[in-house]
């Protein structure tokens, strides 16, 4: 198969899609990024371990060719979550699958059917705190910018029900890619819990989603986010959610990574003006020939903020994990409270895992801590439970998933529990069976 | 019940069982006794069938099934058990689920349908009052934190739950107090039973003024040197395993 130009392609189609008139700067703004940014490979840092060779093999730069879809509502679906919902398939918002329910003091829409005074101030705060100097997906994402989910909550306002925003795609014809937005902004003293899930069709993908999140969170406000990454196996993911926190707010983020053929998530949290809060989990599950790219920056430019951050993956078969997690205390960033932790577990011998936890610190009275763990299962407990009468095959995934479960456990939304406890069970078997008792909650007992 | 004849076994090069021979009949208690190093914990890893354990000769048949030819799981799911002298912390693994899936798969083995979820909770938490263990170990992680008293607890709560056919106590009794001692003593007494046999192996006398043993073994070099009814234990007690290695050595 020929070897196209990715960036050739992506410069190209970004010219002719069909976008809004409102984002129109900040495309101009995008591509202007984008093209000063080369396509990464093995020598560009940031890209080091993970392989976009696949990005080479089809072109990707062209609009889905459609986003219909039958009874996608299954994929989604999370039993006991009552929730506003957008579903955008193949980038598409998809009006007759969502449901929002208006709340005096936030506006809950999408970036197409906003009022022009909505437009007008989406147009002002998109592409504000995205970063792109790392990741040319995002600056291409501000290129192609054209619709997506704007949330805007007021003082003291709590949003009732979860914002649950899905993802879903679906087999094209030709390979494609599909862009999507997703901007927050919660006012003094607001609360919202923001969930975006990803899904996709169970068959062969070929759409490459490029989604970029933006949060401000402001004095004192509180965003409870969760991202749930769970398409299939051959699903090409660049994700970045950029936050910035304000005085005293806090930012609680939840993140669930199934591996893909490319999945690539940043994560950028900025404690911009003091006493902000930052608690980050994750957990990366790659198996098969699965990749998945984790890049955390936490910029701690203020005084008085703390940042909890635990990720852990488990990697089998063949599959890959980058985890790459900086904390930078700026000379301002006084009395910062910083721990960062990142556990890993191997279940094969062909199984890789690349892992540099960073942390560069400026200020002097500060107190940070950082780690990495590389394990194997660990036998002595295998030979425990199997004395027991439990099977190895069973016993592996018991431990398996014990790593990875306090981390599940902490997870404050039990409806999400509920979804995502057997779906990352499946990971380690298809036989349920042998997952029977680990996909009981431990909330349970 | 057990059969143990002329056993062998080395861990990694050295030769640590140098032909064991037992025999265990249901319903009976024996004690093993013996000076540190004689191979008493390696006769509890080999008989549950650990990897690190080579055996290099002799039989063990177990209800009259070869036990040697048996993975770890069905050794367990046969009826034997272990009661670990080290029990092992496995966070994220709770308790319950641990307990739910070795009772699931055992019971599974003998054809017996599961125990469904409320009543296993309720089985459990009986349990754990027996044995003095508070409720809330049940929803921890497996061992996770445990004292090394409610380590012990916790195997004699399994123990109760399984309800195996051969108990092997490796050790027991160390670290524990008199108190939790008592304790651990009552919950292998309540399951003494005439189907039921036990290998209590201790360095110490003291645990047996609880678990009355009907026999008495001193295992010294990888081998069982002196047999006697339960008074040799108090002789031992007295006299310390100098004069029994030294008798050995003689080939007396």
């Amino acid at each position: 198969m020929a070897v196209v130009d990715f960036n050739q392609q992506a410069v190209a189609f970004a010219a002719q899609a069909d976008k809004q008139t409102f984002l129109k700067s900040l495309n101009q703004t995008g591509l202007d990024q984008f093209k000063a940014l080369p396509f990464p490979t093995r020598k560009t840092e940031d890209w080091k371990y993970t392989s976009l060779v696949a990005l080479t093999k089809h072109n990707y730069n062209q609009a889905v060719q459609t986003s219909d879809v039958e009874g996608c509502e299954s994929l989604y679906d999370i039993i006991d979550l009552n929730a506003n919902r957008l579903v955008f398939v193949n980038g598409v918002y998809k009006q007759a699958l969502s449901n929002i329910e208006t709340q005096q003091g936030v506006t809950l829409v999408t970036f197409a059917n906003a009022s022009p005074a909505q437009q007008a101030e989406i147009s002002t705060k998109v592409g504000q705190i995205a970063e792109t100097d790392r990741n040319l997906f995002t600056a291409l994402n501000n290129a192609q910018a054209s619709d997506g989910v704007y949330l805007n909550v007021a003082k003291d306002v709590q949003v009732l029900k979860p914002i649950h925003v899905v993802h879903v795609t679906t087999a094209q014809t030709n390979a494609a890619s599909a862009f999507s937005r997703c901007l927050v902004e919660l006012g003094v003293h607001a609360n919202a819990t923001l969930i975006e899930q990803f899904v996709s069709t169970d068959e062969e993908q070929n759409v490459l989603l490029n989604q970029t999140t933006e949060a401000v969170v402001g004095d004192g406000a509180k965003l409870n986010h969760y991202r749930l990454n769970s398409e299939h196996e051959s699903s090409l993911h660049f994700g970045g959610v950029y936050v910035e926190l304000k005085r005293d707010s806090q930012f609680e983020s939840y993140q669930v990574l199934l591996g893909g053929k490319v999945k690539r998530l940043d994560v950028l949290v900025n404690h911009s003006v003091g006493g902000s809060h930052c608690e980050m989990k994750g957990v990366y599950l790659p198996k098969n020939k699965q990749q998945v790219d984790i890049h955390s920056y936490i910029e701690h430019k203020a005084p008085n903020c703390t940042t909890n951050e635990v990720y852990r993956g488990i990697m089998a078969d063949q599959s890959k994990a980058v985890f790459n997690g900086r904390i930078h205390i700026h000379p301002d960033a006084q009395k910062t409270l910083a721990e960062l932790s990142n556990k890993n577990l191997l279940l094969s011998d062909k199984a890789q895992i690349n892992t540099k936890p960073e942390l560069e610190i400026y200020a002097d009275d500060v107190r940070c801590a950082h780690g990495a763990t590389v394990a194997q299962l660990n036998e002595t407990a295998k030979f425990y439970l199997r004395s027991r009468g439990i099977s190895a095959q069973e016993a592996d995934i018991m431990l398996s998933f014990g790593f990875i479960n306090e981390l599940l456990d902490s997870i404050p939304l039990d409806a999400l529990r509920t979804k995502m406890r057997p779906l990352m069970a499946e990971q380690f078997t298809s036989d349920r069976e042998l997952t029977k008792h680990i996909i009981i909650d431990g909330e349970d007992a | 019940m057990l059969s143990i004849k002329n056993l062998q076994a080395k861990v990694e090069e050295t030769d640590i069982l140098k032909g064991l021979s037992l025999e265990i009949k249901p319903g009976e208690v024996h004690a093993i006794m013996g000076p540190n190093g004689a191979g008493k914990s390696t006769l509890g890893n080999v008989l549950s069938g650990r990897a690190d354990y080579e055996v290099t000769g002799g039989t063990v048949s177990f209800d009259g099934k070869n036990l040697l030819d048996m993975d770890t799981e069905e050794r367990a799911r046969e009826g034997l058990f272990l009661a670990f002298q080290y029990p092992v912390e496995i966070p994220g693994v709770s308790n319950l689920e641990f307990l739910k899936a070795s009772v699931d798969s055992i019971r599974a083995h003998r054809g017996e349908d599961p125990i469904d979820s409320v009543t296993f909770l309720k089985l459990a938490r009986e349990k754990c009052k027996a044995i003095d263990l508070d409720q809330s170990f049940l929803k921890r992680g497996v061992n996770e934190g445990f004292s090394g008293g409610e380590k012990k607890r916790n195997e004699i709560m399994q123990m109760m739950m399984l309800q195996p056919k051969l108990c092997i106590l490796d050790e027991t009794d160390s670290g524990l107090d008199i108190d939790a001692l008592q304790v651990v003593a009552e919950g292998v007494n309540s399951l003494r039973d005439p189907n039921r046999s036990f290998i209590v192996v201790t360095h110490y006398q003291r645990l047996l003024d609880y678990i009355v043993p009907d026999f008495v073994h001193v295992l010294a070099d990888g081998k069982i040197v002196k047999s006697g009814g339960k008074e040799l234990a108090l002789e031992l007690e007295e006299k310390g395993y100098g004069w029994i290695e030294e008798s050995a050595a003689k080939g007396v």
